[in-house]
């Protein structure tokens, strides 16, 4: 078994990409009410157009990262247009707009299902070996072996989640998102366009998510179209620990269900460490359902 | 032609009609409102001109051109400028950001005048500028909603009950603040219960009742109308 700061070191990079992917959801629910459950997709998107333009194109990966991550904000947007918006539209209970993302993951996965088949002659395709430093670096006083590409990640991670912040509490377009949030009709009162405020949103929320999809799949070398399912539900109790709709919440919850995945795993083996997070998840909602902060309305996006 | 011409306006949630023929108008610079009971029809005239509801008929021309149909920010942009019902201040964000939330709208570029305007005409904001706009007063949150839409650069201003649920020393302030901003030539359109009061400071009034408009005339004739007398100013 590793040693214990061994752990904490891949809990944090681990951490760092739910985090990301957790605040996809979050933003998308603090503006709309609505959990998008297509979010999955929208992270598996990152992955597999990541995969497909180092792999099949031969891009270096500084040209397909931010490539990805930009398919990955399409991808999202059009879940806006195709999934949301019509409903919306029609005054629809937000339970048909969850039923509708659902289905729109569904979709999207099938339809890389069927885009794997000719481009990798299966479901499962993996990143060339040597893309990102592996080799590991080793701190014999501490006994720590880090893998480069997990503080890569680590800092990009934070990079993102910093211009993100930055963008919603010190731009206007991030003022606008919050006042979106608050009541979209008082935004409209106030000359803001709401349904573009909403599109920015979806395409805000897919690049972080693609990012997240991306570098999970640069950490452990493999992609599916189905690598979205690995981390729905961890997304899902990040948020439900920090509070729905609050930035902050889902990056502390991000990090905090990695942490509890990593030491369950290094406790009780790898078989166990989604029953753990749903039971988290479970007992979380019946005993807080605001979240483990109770976050207030005032650090609501 | 008249600043706002209102004809023939209707309005309906579902299969309840909420708004049956509404017509009304009002010239540039003046103060016109519309009194009524709860459930009249108020808040429903000025949230159709601001385009969050959707006429079935009739028309609503803003300096001639025809407004219904237009997305609300697009109203807000060309002018139309609407105070809403409970203020609706954004609660969890700074005095001085709910001030300008609404600024890109305006067409002189004029913002930080306007806003050192507001600062000094109310102190209090500029007091509180850094602090959550949920943690103000009635009074100081009206202040903020008035100075908000002034953010704005309105043509024509649309306050629903602004004096609603405060204080009769802070009724008379937000009435005083009224008179002030028509004597800037910004035109308003007042929706009252305070019948008395807002008789007081219009041009013009016209009386909704169950979505219709069933009087209407100036503040002298309106007072000497018995019905009203006695429903409205008891
Ligand atoms: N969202 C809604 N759905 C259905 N009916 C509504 C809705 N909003 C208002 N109404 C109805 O439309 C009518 C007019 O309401 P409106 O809010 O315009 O009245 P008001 O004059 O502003 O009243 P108040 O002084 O209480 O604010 C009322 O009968 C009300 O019940
Ligand atoms: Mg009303």
């Amino acid at each position: 078994m590793d040693s214990f700061l061994q752990q904490v070191v891949n809990a944090v990079s681990l951490g760092a990409i739910y985090s990301l992917f957790a605040l996809g959801y979050a933003l998308v629910f603090s503006i709309l009410g609505v959990l998008n459950l297509a979010h999955s997709a929208v992270f598996m998107t990152g992955a597999f157009v990541g995969l497909l333009l180092v792999d099949k194109l031969h891009q270096p990966l500084w040209i397909a990262a931010p490539l990805a991550m930009i398919a990955a904000g399409f991808v999202s947007i059009l879940l806006e247009f195709v999934a949301f918006r019509p409903l919306r539209q029609r005054g629809a209970a937000r339970m048909s707009q969850l039923i509708s993302s659902i289905g729109a993951a569904l979709l999207i996965v099938n339809l890389a299902q069927l885009a794997f088949k000719p481009l990798w002659g299966g479901t499962e395709a993996y990143f060339p070996q040597g893309l990102v430093p592996d080799q590991p670096i080793v701190i014999e006083a501490l006994s720590l072996r880090i893998v480069p590409i997990r503080m890569i990640i680590l800092v990009i991670a934070l990079a993102l989640v910093i211009a993100l912040q930055y963008l919603v509490m010190r731009t206007r377009i991030g003022q606008q998102m919050r006042a979106v949030a608050f009541n979209q009709r008082t935004a409209a009162l106030l000359g803001i366009n709401v349904g573009r405020v909403y599109v920015l949103t979806f395409f805000l929320a897919g690049l972080l998510g693609g990012a997240a999809g991306l570098l999970y799949g640069l950490v452990f070398l493999n992609v599916t179209p189905f690598i979205g399912d690995d981390v729905a539900l961890v997304g899902l109790t990040a948020i439900v620990l920090g509070g729905l709709g609050s930035i902050n919440g889902a990056l502390v919850g991000g990090f905090l269900v990695a942490a509890i995945q990593t030491f369950s795993i290094a406790i009780g083996g790898s078989n166990y460490k989604n029953a753990v997070v749903f039971g988290l998840l479970f007992v979380l909602l019946l005993a807080r359902p605001q979240g483990l902060f109770g976050q207030s309305e005032s650090t609501r996006a | 032609m008249a600043l706002l011409e209102v004809s023939d306006l209707w309005v309906s949630y579902g299969m309840i009609a909420a708004l049956r023929s509404v017509s009304f108008k009002l010239e540039e610079g003046q103060v016109v409102t519309l009194i009524g009971a709860n459930g009249a029809g108020k808040s429903t005239t000025l949230n159709t001109l601001s385009g969050l509801l959707r006429a079935s008929a009739g028309s609503i021309r803003f300096n001639g051109v025809e407004m219904i149909g237009r997305r609300p920010d697009r109203i807000a942009a060309m002018g139309m400028v609407q105070v809403p019902e409970g203020r609706q201040v954004i609660a969890n964000m700074s005095v001085a950001e709910n001030l300008t939330a609404g600024a890109h709208v305006r067409r002189d570029g004029r913002t930080d005048e306007e806003l050192a305007a507001i600062y000094a005409r109310f102190p209090r904001l500029n007091e509180r500028r850094t602090q959550k706009a949920g943690l103000l007063s009635g009074g100081e949150q009206q202040m903020l909603a008035v100075g908000r839409a002034l953010m704005m650069q309105p043509t024509l201003l649309m306050m629903d009950e602004p004096s609603m649920g405060l204080a009769p020393l802070l009724v008379k302030d937000v009435f005083r603040i009224i008179a002030e901003i028509k004597e800037r030539g910004i035109s308003i359109l007042l929706v009252e219960q305070n019948a008395r009061q807002a008789l007081a400071i219009a041009d013009y009034a016209y009386v909704l009742e169950r979505g219709k408009v069933v009087a209407e005339g100036t503040a002298a004739e309106l007072s000497n109308n018995p019905a009203i007398l006695a429903a409205y100013l008891g």
